[in-house]
């Protein structure tokens, strides 16, 4: 079940329309990357989704039920531009946010205490803000947007500004909030944590969505059916169904190639060929990665095929 | 609503708990009467003697110029030029030539000074050859100066107002000062609370933490939270500034006049009816006339119209302050916003000049309807005594006028504070009012 469904969210400013018919399905307990270039209307959605603006038309359900205030304190946010009350200490911030959200005074006290000791932090509690790094204060406002355990955790680029151990940390935290029943929108231009953390992508380009589904759907959807091959000997690939696109000379004997199947050929039609002129060292299928997706989604290269092929892959 | 108070509470404990705050609290009230003290002593105080030395060639003015406070005369007998001469490396601070003069026509008299001499010694001395002239003219006329002072008589004019409730000592002096401070302190307050709301404002939208609470809270509950939490912290301040005043000024009448003061303050409380007692009791310090003056003042009437203005005021532009704070990216910015509040505001102060000497004319009854003005204007007219139905619609104008104000600035307010990093006009924010977010 979807726990987040938004169905043809239109939203127009005055010069502009940031989201254009834009419909999304957040699957339960997934970790979802929505992409996009700057100014797409990321932060558009972001903003509809945890009710801070309103779509023009269109809708947003939360667990099937059409998106009202109840869900505020069932939603946790942290936003691409972080910030924190300066001046304040960070106890009583995290307990100002936490009681903001709806929850009691004790029940913030509790878990905060739990969060404090998990990222060992307890003596932070009466420091002022501005007396903190700007890692220190990353992680207190990660602790803020997921103390009163929402259901739904947006992360606007929730790496940015930690050090590779921090990164790592948040990145445990997320997946265990997953564990626990959390879904998280993560929303990123880092191509390689997409790779590692979601499940489900959306891509938002000029107000549109240009392509969304599970990883591993849209990563096959991107397939070439290119090979690389390194081998030794001899090839001579006379066929029409294979297509050698580069060759590359590691020394006299040995030789890496990049080919293309045509359908209806196979893999295996490849290998037997391949077996019976070189002997093969390796044999792998050149997968676009994600960061190439981005890319070729973005630049408009094949557009109007990605355009195509989404919306067929797109059921509602 | 639950809401709304938990950050009431957050920006009320914030600001009360600033250290500004508690010194501002305490040095209030010192300051205030260390500068009132500071007047009257320097006021009272004389400050260097001048020597003054006299050429005399009509010879009338033998003797006539007495040593008085500050000012010494000394008599020459030295010709003008030599004196003159002599004048910059002398004692003297100023030289009088008084030529021969004819007394109908005195022509000529002169005063030289190495620097410029003030007003109050040039004044002293027209006085008093004025005064030997006029005497010399009167012997010439067969009139005893002696008897002409006996017709002489001094009259005080106490005024008193007849109102529905009976005969009550008016003070109009105290009228006018009752009500300049309290406008004073309605504009200063307004801008000072005004302008601490909308740096609140600018804090969350830079520091954008805005972005969290208003994924938490409505904006206009953000806004309101903020707006009410420092205007208690204005109130705070001011009934702590009312008791610690009360405390210093009943700790310095007892100083000055330790047996009747304080007797007297209480008949101010007791609404002092006893009229004639009062009417009687004339010969009193100046400290004892000014708190007689101020007994004269419903001081429960100002005092609640005076919070209630300057509630209605503060509440009403510090919304528009809010919005500016919203619609600005930085404190630079906001200036060109502040024109439009900061106008009205400072004309009404201007105004109220006018409308204390006036406190009952044209320009003074609408200003004082005027919601953007009336916290000023009105508080200048109230110890002048106001009609009821006046006080009455001129309140529920400023209720309707901050709640408008509110409107408009809730409508900017949402849509500036998520509005980074671009320049904005008026034209702008115009639009803002109308967007549906």
């Amino acid at each position: 079940m979807n726990i987040l469904q938004a169905n043809h969210v239109v939203k127009r400013y005055a010069n502009h329309t940031a989201l254009n018919d834009v419909s999304v399905s957040i699957p339960r307990q997934s970790i979802f990357g929505l992409l996009g270039p700057n100014g797409a209307g990321k932060t558009s959605l972001i903003r509809i989704i945890t009710q801070i603006t309103a779509p023009d038309s269109g809708e947003i359900l939360f667990n099937g039920e059409r998106l009202n205030p109840k869900h505020i304190g069932r939603i946790g946010y942290l936003p691409e531009e972080r910030g924190l009350y300066k001046k304040m200490k960070v106890g009583d911030q995290l307990l100002y946010l936490a009681q903001l959200k709806g929850m009691s005074k004790a029940e913030a006290m509790d878990k905060l205490r739990h969060w404090f000791k998990k990222f060992e932090i307890q003596t932070w509690w009466g420091k002022t803000v501005e007396d903190l790094s700007k890692g220190m204060q990353q992680k207190i406002q990660f602790v803020a947007t997921v103390l009163h355990e929402p259901e739904l955790i947006i992360l606007d680029e929730p790496f940015s500004g930690f050090d590779p151990i921090n990164a790592n940390l948040i990145k445990d935290e997320i997946l265990e909030l997953r564990e626990k029943g959390s879904t998280i929108i993560f929303s990123t231009h880092r191509m390689e944590s997409v790779e590692e953390l979601c499940d489900h992508i959306a891509l938002i380009n000029l107000s549109q969505k240009v392509l969304d589904g599970s990883t591993k759907d849209i990563r096959n959807q991107f397939r070439t059916n290119t090979f690389f091959v390194e081998f030794e000997g001899e090839l001579n690939l006379h066929y029409t169904d294979f297509t050698v696109l580069e060759t590359q000379v590691v020394d006299d004997q040995f030789k890496r190639v990049k080919i293309r199947i045509q359908s209806p050929a196979t893999t295996n039609d490849l290998l037997a060929l391949l077996i019976q002129q070189v002997r093969v060292h390796s044999f792998k299928e050149s997968i676009p990665s994600m960061n190439d997706i981005f890319i070729q989604s973005v630049t408009g290269k094949d557009a109007s095929i990605i355009g195509n092929e989404t919306r067929s892959i797109y059921t509602e | 609503m639950k809401k709304i108070l938990l950050i009431l509470k957050r920006e009320y404990l914030v600001r009360v708990q600033k250290k500004s705050f508690i010194l501002m609290t305490l040095l209030g009230p010192l300051l205030m009467g260390g500068f009132m003290g500071g007047t009257v002593f320097l006021a009272t105080r004389s400050i260097k003697e001048k020597v003054v030395q006299v050429v005399d060639e009509s010879g009338l003015f033998k003797d006539k110029f007495v040593n008085s406070g500050d000012v010494i005369f000394d008599y020459t007998a030295l010709s003008l030029d030599k004196a003159k001469q002599a004048l910059p490396k002398s004692q003297y601070q100023a030289l009088l030539y008084i030529p021969t003069i004819e007394v109908n026509s005195p022509k000529g008299i002169t005063l030289f000074a190495d620097k410029n001499v003030s007003m109050m010694l040039q004044n002293q001395i027209e006085d008093i050859i004025n005064n030997e002239l006029e005497n010399i003219k009167l012997q010439k006329a067969g009139i005893d100066k002696k008897v002409l002072e006996q017709t002489k008589s001094k009259v005080a004019v106490g005024t008193i107002a007849l109102s529905a409730e009976g005969e009550t000592n008016s003070n109009s002096g105290a009228a006018f000062g009752v009500g300049y401070f309290c406008a004073f302190l309605v504009y200063f307050s307004i801008f000072l609370y005004g302008a601490q709301v909308m740096r609140g404002v600018l804090e969350e939208k830079t520091t954008r933490i805005v972005e969290v609470i208003i994924s938490s809270v409505k904006p206009f509950q953000l806004m309101m939270g903020k707006i009410l939490g420092v205007g208690l912290v204005g109130l705070t301040q001011f009934l702590l500034w009312i008791v610690l005043s009360w405390a210093v000024v009943t700790a310095t009448t007892l100083y000055f006049s330790p047996k009747s003061a304080p007797i007297k303050i209480e008949q101010g409380m007791s609404q002092k009816k006893d009229k004639k007692e009062q009417l009687a009791n004339q010969d009193e310090t100046s400290i004892g006339k000014i708190f007689k003056a101020l007994e004269t003042q419903n001081i429960p009437l100002i005092v609640g119209s005076f919070l209630f203005y300057f509630l209605g005021g503060y509440l009403l532009y510090s919304a528009l302050f809010a919005a500016v704070g919203a619609a600005a990216d930085n404190e630079t910015d906001t200036q060109q916003f502040m024109m439009p509040i900061t106008i009205p505001l400072i004309a009404s102060f201007f105004v109220a000049q006018i409308v204390l000497q006036d406190p009952d004319g044209a320009l003074a009854f609408w200003l004082s309807m005027i919601p953007l003005t009336s916290p000023i204007i009105m508080i200048v007219r109230i110890p002048f005594g106001v009609p009821g139905w006046q006080l009455a619609l001129s309140m529920a104008l400023l209720v309707v006028g901050f709640i408008g104000t509110t409107w408009v600035a809730s409508r900017i307010y949402r849509v500036g504070i998520l509005m980074y990093g671009k320049k904005v006009n008026f034209k702008e924010i115009s639009k803002w009012l109308f967007y549906k977010v």
